[in-house]
């Protein structure tokens, strides 16, 4: 078992042009490590320099979106789905 | 260029209207692949501000499953503009993150006429495109 990240449009080139990757760790600051580790520069995309979630990506965990769970030290557990979508938003 | 019929322009104008002086937004989808505007679906300004607009997190993603379940993609993206011009804005430009969509941008600064133009946003890169009116 293992964590399956969905992955949106814009950040395919990361993957190969996958749509899910899978991947593991306890938390989803963990999980976007150890995605890294394998689609390099995907966590660059997800996490600004101070080590917090991207203000515009947004990051579910199974239904919820993760700003209202823990952010980026989200627990997480085998078998959990995270999509992860880009905000749609401007001026 | 952008193909729309007239009852999905008719709404666009119709949903940018109703929520003046806020700006409004939504997609039209499409089938994966096919550039077709076919379904169009308001969203909800999370912002509820005339400047700035932001998808609702959670309609999102309900919105964006929906499409997948149906093999479907955003073919439009749209948003009003309520004191300026129809053009993206540097912010439009700089959040853009869906590279095949069509961006339209509809102003309802004048009350008796609507603006409507179609880009395409690509690496920071605005193009205007023509749009066509079909049936």
């Amino acid at each position: 078992m293992a964590i399956e990240a969905r992955i949106p449009t814009i950040l395919r080139s990361y993957t190969g042009g996958e749509k899910a990757v899978s991947g593991n760790g306890d938390t989803l600051g963990e999980l976007f490590s150890d995605l890294d580790s394998r689609h390099e520069g995907l966590r660059g995309r997800l996490v600004g320099e101070d080590g917090s979630l991207n203000r515009f990506v947004n990051v579910y965990l199974n239904d919820e979106d993760v700003r209202f769970l823990g952010g980026i030290e989200t627990p997480m557990s085998d078998g959990d789905v995270v999509t992860i979508l880009p905000a749609v938003a401007g001026g | 260029m952008l193909t729309l019929t007239q009852e999905l322009y008719d709404a666009i104008v119709a949903h940018a209207r109703r929520d003046h002086p806020d700006e409004a937004c939504g997609i039209i989808a499409g089938p994966v692949g096919s550039d077709r505007a076919e379904r169009i679906v308001p969203m909800l300004n999370a912002e509820r501000s005339p400047t700035f607009y932001r998808f609702d997190s959670m309609e999102q993603l309900r919105v964006w499953r929906e499409m997948d379940e149906r093999d479907e993609e955003p073919v439009v993206v749209y948003h009003s503009h309520t004191a300026t011009e129809a053009y993206p804005s540097r912010t439009d430009v700089g959040l853009a993150q869906e590279p095949g969509a069509h961006y339209v941008l509809v102003s309802t600064r004048e009350p008796d006429q609507t603006e409507f133009r179609s880009f395409r946003i690509l690496d920071g890169e605005v193009s205007e495109e023509p749009i066509e009116i079909s049936g």
